[in-house]
This record gives C-alpha cells, sequence and structure tokens, in this order.
C-alpha cells in the first residue's frame, strides 16, 4: 500500500513518543524503561517517512539497513518482511533499535531532522525485531553449502557476533570463544536489564547458534590458548579478533585504592552480568547504594548506565561529574533525558583532583574543582581547563569511574607477530581488517578504541567479507 | 548439543579433605591442565547463581586432563563448594589466569605456607626445587589438624620445618619465628616465596626487609573476572596501581601495600556475613543438589 499522505501532510505528523515507565516507578527497578511502539504507533510514525529518492538514512547508518524498504513494508503491516529486511544488514536487530546512538547515524541523516524531526527509525527497527522475536517466527537467512572451513572468533560481543553470523551464512563452520560465562560481551556485562533485556541478547545469541554457529566459553584466549594453537593445533582456517576495549582507565589521582571506588565495568559486571541486584538470590554482592551518596565520573553511555543503576540500587544523591559541559557529552540523547528524569544531578565543568578517606580505608568525600572550556582539542571538543580557586569537597559514599577503556592486552602479549599500535591496540587494515599475522582478522574496539555496539557490529561484517574471500582463494 | 566432552568438562573427579574445612578436588578441564603453570589461578562458579571466585591450582595433569584445586571453606561459595563431591560438575573453570610464578635458579629459597597457603605454595615449591634450588620449606598452621601436605612438602624440599600457633604439633609459634631463626642462624637465603593470609605475608615481608633477602608473595585481592576487565583487584605496589589478575598474583612482598590490601579485602564483609547466614540456615543443600544438572 502506497502512503497515502502527500509529503506535506507527512510533515505534519509529530514524531511519535516512546511509551516508558514513569520514573518514579522505574528508579525502583530493572524492567526495560522503554516499552516500545504499539501498531498503532508504528504505523503513525512510519507515515512520517518521505520516502525519499536518495535515502540519506541509509548511507548514515554503519551497515547499511535499507531503512525505507524496512518503514514502507511497517506500512504496509508486512512486519515479519520488515524485520527480515532489517536482518539482511544487521543481525542484531532487536538490540540495535534499543542502543544506538540513532540521532548521530540514520535519524541524524533523515531529511525531516532539519526543520522537523527526525524520522523515529530506531524505534520502529526495534518494533519489527520484537515483534519477529514474540511471533517466534524469526526469519534467519539460509546457508550456503558447507565450505569445510573453519573459523575461530575470539569474543562474543557485537563485532564477534555479527562476523558469525555472516561468516555461517557463507558456509564456513564457526566457532566463537568467549572469557567470561556469558555470550554477548559488552552487551550482556555492560549494558544494563533497563536498557537492553539480557533476554533479548540470550534470543539473538539463540539464532545464531540455530544458524549453525558453536559458542564456547571460559576461554580466555592468551591464557587458555592462544592465537597460534588454534591456527596450528586446533586447525583453524582463519581466526577473528574481536576483544573489544575491557581494560578500563582509572584517573590517577590520590584515594583511588580507596574502598568505595570502582570502575564502571567493575559496578556493570557486578550488577548485570553476576546479576547483584538480586543479591543475596545470586551471590555475586555489590556496593550497598541504599541510602548513600554516589557520584560517576563521565559523560559516556557507560557513565549512564552506571549512575542510572546506583538510582535503582537505592543511592539517596546521585550525581554525575563531567569535566566539560552537557553539549560534549557522548552519551545518546535519551539516556541523558532518561538519567535527568530519574533524578540523576548533572555536575558538569567539574573534576575531581582527589578522594578523601576515612581512617578505615573507606571513601568520604571527593575533592573536585571547577573548569571552564578552552580551546579545542585533537577529538574537536573544547578542551576543559581548572578554574583556579574553585575546588570544593563533595560528600560521598562511592564513586564509579566512566572515563573510558582501552584494549585488553592478553591477545597482543600472547602472539607476537602481531602488530600494535602505540595506544595497545591492533593494526589491521582499514578494507580488509587484515592483521599483520596470516590468517588472523581483527575488528571492532580492539582496533579502533571504544565505539559503539552498531560500529562494531559494522566491522564484523566487514572482516566477515574479508575471511570470506581469503577462505575462498588462499589468497593473503 | 551435549558432546562426551562437555559432559565431562568441570567435572569433580575426585573430593577428599585434607583437613577439617581443606578439601582437595580434582576437576576435569583439559585446556587448562594443558596450559597450567605454577603460580597461576582459576576463577570457578559453582552453579548458575554462584559467585566468581578466584582458587590457586594446585597441581595438574595433562595426561587426563585435570587440575587440583584445594579450597577452604570460609565463605559461602567455598562452603558450598566444599559440600560437593565426586561426579557434581561446576558451572564454570576458567583459566589459566594471572602470571606463572617466577621460577628460576636462586640459590637457597625459603618457602613458606600458611595454612591452606601451602597448597598455593607447593606447585611453585615443586618448580624451585626442579629448577635446581636448595628448598627450604616452612608450613604452619594453628593447629595439628589443618597442617596440610606434609609429606608432599617433604618430598621436594631440601629442609622441612613445620609450626603450630598452639603447639599441638611440631613446632610451637608461628613461620616467621622459624624464618628469623634461620636468617639469626646466618643461613644464606637468596629468595623467599610467602603464601598465606595478609598478616603472615606482611610478617615476612618485615622479617627479610631489613636483611634485603628478595621476597615473594601471592596476592589475594576480590575478583570478578580475573582478566583485567574490571580492576576489583587492584593492589598498591610501590605506590601505583596494579591488577592483581593479570600483572601478579605474585608481587614482590617489599613494594606492597598491605594495609590498603587488608582494608579492600573487607569491602564486602556485611554482604558475605549475610551470605553466610542464609546459606547456614538452609544447610545449603538445594542449591548444591542444582550443580548436577546442567
Amino acid at each position: 500500500m502506497p502512503n497515502p499522505l502527500t509529503p506535506k501532510e507527512r510533515t505534519r505528523i509529530p514524531r511519535q513518543k516512546m511509551p516508558e515507565q514513569e520514573p518514579l516507578e522505574r528508579r525502583g527497578n530493572f524492567a526495560e524503561v522503554n516499552l516500545g511502539f504499539d501498531f498503532e504507533l508504528a504505523k503513525q510514525e512510519a507515515m512520517r517517512c518521505l520516502e525519499c529518492a536518495n535515502p540519506k538514512c541509509v548511507a548514515g547508518c554503519p551497515v547499511g539497513v535499507k531503512v525505507k524498504e524496512f518503514v514502507a513494508l511497517i506500512l504496509d503491516g508486512k512486519y515479519l518482511e520488515a524485520a527480515a529486511k532489517v536482518r539482511e544488514d544487521d543481525v542484531l536487530p532487536a538490540i540495535t533499535g534499543r542502543v544506538c546512538p540513532q540521532e548521530d547515524q540514520c535519524e541524524g541523516a533523515c531529511v525531516l531532522s532539519k526543520k522537523f524531526s527526525s524520522v523515529a527509525i530506531g524505534y520502529l527497527e526495534r518494533f519489527v525485531a520484537d515483534y519477529e522475536r514474540q511471533t517466534g517466527q524469526v526469519g534467519l537467512p539460509p546457508n550456503a553449502p558447507p565450505t569445510g572451513k573453519r573459523v575461530a572468533i575470539v569474543g562474543s560481543g557485537p563485532a564477534g557476533l555479527s562476523c558469525a553470523g555472516d561468516l555461517v551464512q557463507q558456509g564456513h563452520q564457526v566457532t566463537v570463544l568467549e572469557a567470561l560465562h556469558e555470550i554477548g560481551g559488552v552487551l550482556i556485562y555492560g549494558i544494563p536489564e533497563f536498557r537492553l533485556p539480557k533476554e533479548i541478547v540470550r534470543q539473538e545469541v539463540d539464532n545464531l547458534r540455530r544458524m549453525g554457529v558453536e559458542f564456547e566459553t571460559d576461554v580466555v584466549v592468551g591464557q587458555t590458548v592462544t592465537v597460534d594453537e588454534l591456527l596450528n593445533e586446533e586447525g583453524y582456517d582463519a581466526v577473528l579478533i574481536a576483544t573489544g576495549a575491557g581494560l578500563p582507565h582509572f584517573l590517577n589521582i590520590p584515594g583511588e585504592h580507596l574502598c568505595g571506588v570502582c570502575s564502571a565495568n567493575e559496578f556493570l559486571t557486578r550488577v548485570n552480568l553476576m546479576k547483584a541486584y538480586q543479591f543475596p538470590e545470586y551471590d555475586e554482592p555489590v556496593f550497598d547504594c541504599r541510602d548513600k551518596d554516589v557520584a560517576v565520573v563521565g559523560g559516556g553511555n557507560t557513565a549512564m548506565d552506571a549512575i542510572r543503576s546506583s538510582v535503582r540500587l537505592g543511592a539517596r544523591n546521585a550525581y554525575l561529574i563531567y569535566r566539560r559541559s552537557e553539549k560534549e557529552m557522548p552519551a545518546r540523547i535519551e539516556e541523558v533525558k532518561h538519567a535527568k528524569e530519574e533524578g540523576v544531578q548533572f555536575m558538569t565543568l567539574t573534576n575531581p583532583v582527589e578522594f578523601l578517606g576515612d581512617e578505615k580505608g573507606w571513601l568520604r568525600a571527593a575533592r573536585c574543582q571547577k573548569m571552564e572550556l578552552g580551546l579545542p582539542d585533537e577529538s574537536g571538543r573544547r578542551r576543559p581547563v581548572p578554574v583556579p580557586g574553585s575546588e570544593f569537597e563533595l560528600p560521598l559514599h562511592m564513586v564509579i569511574i566512566a572515563v573510558g577503556t582501552s584494549g585488553n592486552p592478553l591477545v597482543q602479549s600472547t602472539t607476537p607477530d602481531l602488530r600494535t599500535n602505540k595506544r595497545g591496540y591492533i593494526e589491521a587494515a582499514d578494507d580488509t581488517l587484515k592483521t599483520s599475522k596470516r590468517g588472523v582478522f581483527a575488528a571492532g574496539d580492539i582496533v579502533t578504541g571504544g565505539a559503539t555496539v552498531i560500529l562494531a557490529m559494522g566491522a564484523g561484517r566487514k572482516a566477515a567479507r574479508a575471511i570470506d574471500a581469503y577462505l575462498r582463494s588462499g589468497q593473503w | 548439543m551435549s558432546t562426551p566432552i562437555h559432559d565431562q568438562r568441570f567435572r569433580i573427579a575426585e573430593a577428599r579433605f585434607l583437613a577439617p574445612d581443606v578439601k582437595l578436588f580434582r576437576i576435569v578441564a583439559p585446556r587448562i591442565a594443558r596450559k597450567r603453570k605454577p603460580g597461576q589461578f582459576v576463577i570457578v562458579r559453582i552453579n548458575a547463581r554462584g559467585e566468581r571466585v578466584p582458587l590457586t591450582i594446585a597441581d595438574s595433569d595433562p595426561r587426563d586432563g585435570t587440575i587440583t584445586l584445594i579450597v577452604q571453606g570460609i565463605g559461602k561459595t567455598t562452603k558450598q563448594l566444599n559440600a560437593m563431591g565426586p561426579d557434581d560438575h561446576l558451572a564454570d573453570v576458567v583459566g589459566p589466569l594471572g602470571k606463572p610464578s617466577e621460577v628460576e635458579r636462586f640459590g637457597t629459597v625459603v618457602v613458606i605456607g600458611g595454612g591452606v597457603g601451602t597448597a598455593i605454595a607447593y606447585p611453585t615449591a615443586r618448580a624451585l626445587k626442579s629448577a635446581g634450588n636448595r628448598v627450604i620449606s616452612i608450613i604452619g598452621a594453628r593447629t595439628r589438624g589443618l597442617v596440610i601436605l606434609e609429606s608432599e612438602m617433604r618430598t621436594i624440599s631440601d629442609e622441612l620445618y613445620v609450626t603450630t600457633d598452639d603447639g599441638s604439633y611440631a613446632e610451637k609459634g608461628f613461620v616467621t619465628d622459624k624464618l628469623k631463626a634461620l636468617i639469626g642462624a646466618g643461613r644464606k637465603i637468596d629468595y623467599v616465596l610467602a603464601i598465606g593470609p595478609i598478616p603472615m605475608m606482611r610478617a615476612v615481608a618485615e622479617a627479610t626487609r631489613p636483611h634485603g633477602i628478595k621476597t615473594v608473595v601471592s596476592l589475594n585481592p576480590i575478583m570478578v573476572d580475573g582478566t583485567g576487565m574490571c580492576g576489583g583487584c587492584r593492589v598498591l605496589v610501590d605506590g601505583r596501581s596494579r591488577f592483581a589478575c593479570v600483572d601478579g598474583p605474585e608481587f614482590d612482598a617489599h613494594r606492597v601495600d598491605f594495609d590498603v590490601l587488608t582494608k579492600r579485602n573487607a569491602m564486602y564483609r556485611d554482604a558475605e556475613r549475610l551470605a553466610m547466614e542464609r546459606f547456614e540456615k538452609t544447610g545449603g543443600r538445594q542449591e548444591t543438589r542444582s550443580c548436577r544438572t546442567r
């Protein structure tokens, strides 16, 4: 059914709002904040698409999801076909529909975003993916005839999963090796339940399993087995390294060893992977935030995830300390909005310089200084500079450090002929993601440094194409 | 899905008590058994609701694909683990993690094991012996029944001394008393490895520091992932944060800030107490059994 409205009429329809759990209610639970579009909202939103002859949204998507086509299928009520259309380019649609920074990608490129507001592409993607999941009729693509080639993928995060999905379709035998006890990488340990329910990750992983991908947990490549052993003793024809950027940065300021100071990785891993929010039903504890003053340092999605988790764990005051202004924050707009609604107090242009402890070694306060913005730095954002004489003490029981991560060196340090750059990331060719070692490819954050789920997935796809070409031709 | 290999993975092949609350396990983990070197550890999760706990590998047999763990029942998880027996399965065993012990020909080495620390010291002591060192071992325990691995340690030591705090067996006193006596007697000591409770390791460090004897300790901070991902296990060494899971677990004893380690290890004391109380109330039986049905 073609869209019955004229372009002008379409622009008059407002962008449909995502139904959400009320802030006061969701402060007390870990259930998903966004409730999802219903059929009516999805149809209304799909009506807004101008169906551009040259759709900018597709170009804006790191994996090139055929946005215009899947939105048109929604209008036709062909939800399963719409989901299948997304799946052609994106093996994890229920996940990307939830966690992509759409405002910087498809929606940012949408022509409507200039004068009106962009089509809610992320919400629509989530809608069709959820519909497909709930009907249990996931349209898995067929696999090509077996090639007899075996690929080991190191790491089961977004890059590894998307590469695995593509390679298994091309007829290769794929084994994904994961260090932790659950499959999904950052999707499991990093992103909280209230933003990405783990059941969704599990279902997407199950889809890959049904397609023939094999998974092995509890394997730390570099320690349990080396890349060379995978290629030689275990007979894999190619290896993809997709270990992510899992090593937390600290601030390197005095007092960071105090009890009550931890990395966002630790806090989120306890809460998400280990289900510490259900302690003592689950054994792993987490810092007891009830009636405590908690702060996170950082302005990215991880910072938002951490501080919003502390709110749900009962924090009395939840502060977000960020050294630049809100405009420079790398977090998704929706996360910032949700955090504020949930009562997180934003302390921008503020930077901790020391953590102060009590006699038992517990954090009692952070000494902070105010900042102002100077000239732009290499990231293009204005550099924060301290305001002299602006120091103050902020009483705190816990502080979570979320100022970025770097690559875990375990694979690189045990694979001598794998070239890395000076920041410790693996060097890989832009177009093929080939490393300096024959048969070994690398994709995702371990190449680029900390980025997004969708960029890692895009890199995983690119690696899959190059691995397929290598396995078929034998040419390096 | 399940293949024979997977049915075997992380199965307890053998379990027996060495002392009250101290149990030896042989666990099927072929990949780990093949790679493991003295001083390395594994992270264990006993069931689907379990926490991740680090345990040092006491021994391994690459031929039958098993690793040996010696576990002291202190908290909920270790007590629950010690209630498990042959043919039970652990949910997860991952490793080998951490850096292997530094094993060189130092000359005369003193290996000190306090309590269950003896189990951790044993594989490295054996490796030090094979590397051509003269190995003097001192193992200590609170009381007679808690002395473990005496005959194993005797086999790989040139000299073995046993101390008990209460004097119920062998020499009365602390391991450090014996160490100080050796130093005081003018024995030439080139290297000391001390593994045990934090106060013991700290005391050993203070005993050797004035004599400039290189001393290494194996630290046991709280860990989650064990691969460098969370930073929960960071210890202050020479004023710098180091991750025990990837930079350790062994560090130069004279540079470790034991005070910070002690305080950080007490961080979850309330939660640990709560978990223990709940566990004791239920007798811990139902939960343990659920491990069989993986």
